[in-house]
């Protein structure tokens, strides 16, 4: 009796172990599939970029030309351009820049070298990795009940800038606590011992190690605030405008003015959004080639950002 | 040579620092303003919206036609449409992203992850209009020309689609994040067991990952609920209360960019809708991204 149940049990582990070795072969296909789905799933989206890219390309592309540039958009599709578009692009980006940069380079700069550890620097903190998560199109909504509405800017470039540079804050803020906690403490220490004080430690010997870190963030927080629409679009901003806003430079003393910051204005986003709204091809087309235009400058920013930070990795070396 | 410094100097000094350490303190106490700002203008807005309208009916009635002679104001069909295209966007980039992640985590080599993850974190950087383009323009006609002839111009499953492959690069690092995370030695001692990569990888350092990986699923669900633009664009902006991701629908964010791009007197109750809307919007991504960094921060374990 007890001798059948140990054959029993041995001859048991004898199937077992023919099946261990057929499994083998199956475990090592198993793991040969699951690597091509690996590549292909990540190639995944890289095939997309590419499907996208000749997409817009096939259909946008005829549509590049100078005069495509220098044109007003029309009622006509063949006429119209995307000039008051990359213009206003430009001036919102410019002020968007002014406010976000500073605002947030000096926000990354008090938490990383000044703030002690107390419960007034955990609230910002916990309060910047919030922001990052809150939708762009709430930011718009916040625009126009506070700063439309609120503080009677308008729906101005101004508006837009700020908009922005609010969106982008916890982008810039991340980098830049990043970059200078990548500066090693020595380096402190060293400019301390010396007789510094900490805003000449810090301006002196801490920003210009982490400058190229700070830098990668804000090329790509200013790439990210070129491709929103959402928050612009909710704060009113117009999607056909045949006007360009003032000049910055003008012919009197002081010879800059800045009454543009309170002109209506569009982007490109917006702009390539109107045209995609609209039925036909060929306004269609015009939403492509504004959409290549478009994505040359996010995707170049991006690039540079991706490379510098790259190059930046590998001479780090303390 | 050696310049002294006069207590006068020294006083300047002093002064100097402590302004520049309240410029730099009111930066950073700024973003605080920010989420105050957002919070008060939403609620304020909002509460003119709920004095018309009671809490009830905007959670439970099935219409949403703010617009219309004879409004009704239920967000569910709102909520229906957010659903289902984070839902569909989920689909797609679940699986892939994590495959991606635990590809690139436990099988490329050094220099296939150093080529591609730049690559995708350059999909992170098309504007999303673009890629409401790619759905009106080229998924949705792919969709009708192969497996799904009847589907509609607009509809919520291109949409989600392309917002899946938007958020495949946020899903695949996070979750890689998490899977190099687990130590060398419970690799070492699955492969040491016979286990084959394949099985070290699904057995034994997607089990430890476990929680980092579902804070990357739900922080890309946050993602897609907040998207804007290629649902706008590529899955109609009619709400319509279904589960068919086949139909047009449209989403929260939908809503508030169509109110926006009309012209609505201030003040009147069809402006505040967009304030409610994007209150819910708000909690929302809120509580997902509350959950998230809970999972992450809670479930971490320490090896």
């Amino acid at each position: 009796m007890a001798f059948e149940v140990v054959a029993d049990s041995l001859g048991a582990q004898a199937k077992d172990s023919s099946k261990t070795v057929a499994n083998i072969a199956v475990r090592r296909r198993r793991e040969t599939i699951f690597k091509i789905c690996g590549l292909l799933a990540t190639s995944f989206g890289l095939i997309t970029l590419a499907l996208l890219l000749i997409d817009l390309a096939a259909a946008g592309f005829p549509r590049l030309s100078w005069d495509f540039f220098t044109n007003f958009p029309s009622r006509r599709a063949s006429q119209a351009g995307i000039l008051s578009a990359w213009v206003g692009s430009l001036l919102v980006i410019l002020t968007t820049a002014s406010i976000g940069v500073p605002l947030g380079v000096g926000a990354g700069i008090y938490l990383e070298e000044y703030g002690r550890r107390n419960w007034l620097t955990s609230i910002i903190e916990i309060n910047i990795t919030n922001l990052a998560g809150v939708p762009s199109i709430v930011f718009g909504l916040l625009a126009l009940g506070l700063f439309v509405y609120g503080l009677g800017t308008g729906r101005s470039i101004f508006t837009a800038g700020l908009t922005l540079a609010l969106l982008i804050l916890p982008i810039i803020v991340v980098a830049t606590r990043e970059a200078i906690r990548a500066v090693p403490a020595a380096l402190r220490e060293a400019a301390y011992g010396i007789g510094c004080t900490k805003w000449q430690v810090t301006r002196d010997h801490v920003l210009p190690a982490s400058l190229p870190g700070i830098l990668t963030g804000v090329i790509i927080g200013i790439s990210r605030a070129l491709g929103e629409t959402a928050p612009l679009i909710t704060i009113g901003a117009l999607t056909f405008i045949a006007f360009l806003p003032d000049s910055p430079i003008s012919s009197e003393f002081p010879f800059v003015s800045f009454s543009w910051l309170f002109d209506g204005f569009t982007v490109l986003p917006i702009q390539a959004f109107n045209w995609i709204s609209r039925p036909g091809s060929d306004f269609h087309a015009n939403a492509a080639a504004a959409g290549i235009v478009l994505l040359a400058i996010t995707l170049g920013l991006n690039a540079i950002a991706i490379y510098a930070r790259y190059k930046l990795r590998k001479k780090l070396q303390w | 040579m050696v310049s002294r410094i006069s207590p006068a100097q020294m006083r300047s000094r002093r002064i100097r620092e402590r302004m520049i350490e309240t410029l730099l303190f009111l930066c950073a106490a700024s973003s605080v303003l920010v989420t105050i700002g957002i919070v008060a203008v939403l609620l304020v807005e909002s509460w003119g919206f709920f004095t018309h309208v009671p809490v009830a009916t905007f959670l439970t009635d099935t219409m949403w036609t703010p617009l219309f002679d004879n409004p009704r104001y239920g967000i569910l069909p709102l909520l229906s449409g957010t659903f289902l295209s984070t839902m569909v966007a989920l689909c797609v980039a679940g699986p892939l992203g994590l495959t991606a992640a635990i590809y690139l985590s436990e099988f490329a080599s050094p220099r296939i992850r150093e080529t591609v993850k730049p690559v995708l974190e350059l999909l992170s950087g098309v504007p999303t209009v673009v890629f409401g383009f790619f759905a009106l323009l080229f998924v949705t006609p792919l969709l009708q020309a192969t497996i799904l002839p009847n589907l509609p111009g607009f509809n919520i499953l291109s949409a989600g689609i392309v917002m899946g492959v938007m958020i495949i690069p946020y899903i695949a690092s996070l979750s890689e994040d998490a899977l190099r995370a687990v130590p060398q030695a419970l690799r070492d001692g699955s492969l040491a067991m016979g286990a084959t990569k394949f099985e070290t990888a699904i057995k034994v350092v997607l089990p430890a990952a476990i929680s980092g990986v579902a804070a990357a699923f739900v922080l890309g669900i946050s993602r897609a609920v907040g998207e804007t633009m290629v649902v706008a664009i590529a899955a109609g902006q009619q709400p319509n209360l279904t589960l068919d991701p086949t139909q047009p629908a449209a989403t929260i964010t939908a809503y508030i960019v169509q109110v926006a791009l009309g012209d609505l007197p201030h003040g009147s109750i069809a402006y505040q809708t967009i304030f409610a809307a994007g209150l819910t919007l708000l909690l929302i991504t809120l509580v997902f991204n509350i959950f998230g960094f809970w999972l992450r921060v809670r479930f971490r374990e320490e090896y």
